[in-house]
């Protein structure tokens, strides 16, 4: 039996947060009341990018793309939309640009991505292997089997230009090989999916919505470089991912994809699973790979690298979710096909997870070569509130800022170092007027002190100073010395530091140092934090002759701070003041003041 | 499930694209579009619904999209279907049943020749498009 509509529902963990499996079980349900149950297919999928309007709910072959939906609509869809044809025009999403019922075909969000990595994201059942077969899954591995050599299959990675997408941007062909060329065994492959920088996602959203095509593409680097085990270390924090890879392990065993003797080939290749306690160094991959072996995740020096002396001393081809993601796909259409997208020197997509002050935020993939602008006005939608753009976060707690002057810049790793940031694993933090830098500063730094395993003393004391001066100038109490003395200890920790975390922490701050100094000085100088973040340059006071004595402050005061007859100007107490501007938002009369 | 040979993973993918084609939408040049409003249903649109969609598997065809939609006005013509497919005019039949069903895929579709006792008019021009 056919079926006569297909309905889609995204079963990433930012749509299930807000009931996405919910509203799968009411479709069901629904479904059977109506007694079409027989007529629909409905199928969870992996994430559709479009978080910021989630959850979504993809209609086929109507293409109805309802957004928001709520598990109480799944009645509404079914009655209306599936039984009477009539699409539901409510949760349809509108255009900001058409301001007309849309299809995802006209979604400025879709129009300028380019899906390799996500390419099954949104599209498949990420639990049903058999839908990643029929979207050619599994056939870049006969082909690599049966086919092709293992040089073959190195020069065609070499010819795609692919580089590691886990951020520093090795080629991934150069890895490969420096793996096959040893002679030693065994040899392992790993899954680096220790996500840790904050507001980043893509990696979890590739693992959610197409876990076979890591499994295939671990399968193909054991077969070109002669390994017969892989690891997939992944922190537990990500408990979906995990179950849909336990999921995927277990049915390509079944099939004989993974497992002894894979498709009567006479290879052998199996995968585990490690899960990591959440600890960010562990995605440097030395450390990674100690934590494996059940050691300290505390990163080791280079050379040796790990592609000649990894797991157990043993030559290990490590890589990103990301990177894997591209693998099988390079196989199929050709190294020249991937090589025609993106720039001379970065070649491919990069998928970056879009957050903060964006009006559409969610996981975009786009060819590098990219500009920032198309990817905040035209893909995200511009600033919410029409607020005016200050600058761009890239690279995470690694990366640095981009102002307003550099967004026409092609995005490619060489271009975001050249700016002080850096293309990192893909996390992207748009700020606003509103953001102050000292504080983003302070942020991402207390991020990585926190993170900082101790090992060596530039990273763990280096970052704790640096720390210190930023919480005096966030306090007014620094001086101009103070930020010198802030760069010279940047430069030491960049140069000294053992591992990529150490090397890497300062750059926030440097990057922050250099564009927006002004600010800086500001703080230091003037004592004052011009987008009134830094809580100790603060002071909210009311203006007498403006207050009118309603009460509306001090009811909503947390800390009961502020007093007042009824009617009359009231008074705000300095010395049990919080700071927390609740006053300040919610007075009618413009009557408190921030300075 | 059971271990696979190189030949049954493939002969599995053809299977299972095919299955997966029939919910993709983009690359299909050919449109069936029954009438499922009230009326349709009354005088069997939804069996002449599966009738296509059953055709369809049976002749193995993946670029066609079988649309529902609301009253197409004809309500004396019940059960009608619009087609639209490149080197043919587009057509709105009328009084499709099951049978006629197969004969529109077989023959319109396939055969490119025109059903001539069932064909009411032609889709009015859409005033959507530009």
């Amino acid at each position: 039996m056919a079926f006569k509509n297909y309905v889609l529902v995204c079963g990433g963990t930012a749509c299930q947060s807000s009931k996405s499996e919910e509203i799968y079980k009411n479709f069901i349900s629904e479904l059977e009341a109506a007694g079409i149950k027989e007529d629909v297919q409905v199928v969870i999928t992996g994430c559709f990018g479009f978080c910021e309007k989630g959850p979504i709910v993809k209609v086929l072959p109507d293409e109805s793309f309802y957004v928001e939906v709520k598990p109480t609509d799944a009645k509404e869809i079914v009655a209306e939309h599936l039984v009477k044809g009539r699409p539901v025009k409510r949760l349809l999403y509108q255009g900001e640009e058409t301001k007309k019922h849309a299809k995802v075909e006209d979604i400025a969000f879709y129009q300028k991505q380019f899906r390799i990595v996500l390419r099954n994201c949104g599209v498949i059942n990420p639990e049903d292997i058999y839908e990643y077969i029929a979207r050619d899954g599994y056939a870049a591995l006969e082909k690599v089997l049966f086919e092709m050599t293992p040089d073959q299959v190195i020069q065609e990675l070499k010819v795609s230009g692919l580089r590691g997408r886990g951020g520093a941007g090795f080629p991934t062909w150069l890895k490969w090989n420096f793996t096959k060329q040893v002679n030693d065994s065994p040899k392992y492959i790993v899954c680096n999916a220790d996500e840790g920088d904050p507001g980043a996602y893509m990696d979890r959203s590739t693992l959610e919505g197409d876990p076979h095509s890591i499994l295939e593409a671990m399968t193909i680097a054991g077969k070109t470089v002669g390994a017969n085990k892989g690891y997939i270390y992944i922190r537990a924090e990500y408990p979906l991912a995990i179950h849909r890879l336990e999921i995927a392990i277990k049915q390509a065993r079944e099939l004989g994809l993974l497992g002894k003797d894979i498709l009567v080939s006479g290879f052998d290749f199996d995968i585990e699973i490690r899960l990591g306690a959440g600890a960010f160094v562990c995605g440097e991959e030395t450390a990674l790979l100690a934590s494996i072996e059940g050691e300290r995740g505390m990163p080791r020096p280079r050379p040796p690298f790990p592609a000649v002396k990894g797991l157990w001393q043993k030559p290990t081809v490590i890589n990103n979710v990301e990177t894997w993601a591209n693998i099988p796909v390079i196989i199929l259409r050709g190294g020249a096909w991937f090589a025609n997208i993106g720039t001379e020197k970065s070649k491919g997509t990069k998928v970056f997870a879009l957050t903060g002050k964006i009006r559409n935020s969610g996981l975009v993939e786009v060819p590098m070569g990219t500009t920032l602008r198309e990817i905040i006005y035209d893909i995200g939608g511009g600033i919410i509130n029409g607020k005016k753009f200050k600058a761009i976060q890239t690279g995470g707690p690694s990366g640095g800022v981009i102002t307003a002057e550099y967004l026409d810049t092609p995005i490619d790793y060489e271009n975001l170092q050249k700016l002080g940031s850096i293309m990192g694993s893909g996390g992207m933090i748009v700020m606003d007027e509103d953001d102050c830098m000292v504080d983003i500063a302070k942020f991402y730094l207390g991020f990585t002190v926190d993170e900082s395993c101790g090992k060596c003393a530039p990273c763990r004391v280096g970052g704790r100073q640096l720390l210190n001066y930023l919480d005096k100038i966030s306090k007014g109490k620094a001086t101009r010395d103070d930020l010198v003395k802030m760069k010279q200890i940047g430069a030491a920790m960049k140069r000294a530091s053992l591992c990529g975390l150490g090397q890497t922490a300062p750059n926030p701050v440097l990057s922050t140092l250099t564009y927006f100094e002004k600010e800086y000085l500001a703080h230091v100088d003037d004592k004052t934090c011009p987008a009134g973040k830094c809580k100790g340059l603060i002071i909210y006071s009311i203006l007498p002759e403006k207050c009118i004595g309603c009460g509306l402050c001090a009811r909503r005061c947390p800390v009961n701070c502020i007093t007042g007859e009824k009617r009359q100007p009231h008074v705000i107490d300095q010395s049990t003041c919080i700071k927390c501007g609740e006053c300040y938002s919610v007075c009618k009369f413009g009557a408190v003041m921030r300075k | 499930m059971a271990k696979m040979t190189l030949e049954e993973l493939k002969k599995l993918r053809e299977t299972k694209k095919r299955e997966l084609e029939k919910r993709e939408v983009t690359g299909k040049d050919i449109e069936i579009t029954v009438g499922m409003a009230t009326c349709g249903i009354a005088a069997g649109a939804k069996q002449t619904l599966s009738a296509f969609l059953n055709e369809l598997e049976a002749q193995n065809l993946s670029n066609v999209v079988v649309r529902q939609t609301g009253c197409m006005g004809y309500c004396y013509a019940e059960p009608t279907v619009e087609i639209r497919m490149p080197g043919m005019p587009d057509i709105i039949y009328g009084k499709v049943d099951p049978e006629t069903a197969v004969k529109i895929v077989r023959k319109h579709i396939l055969g490119k020749v025109l059903i001539n006792d069932h064909i009411l008019d032609k889709p009015a021009a859409d005033i959507m498009k530009k």
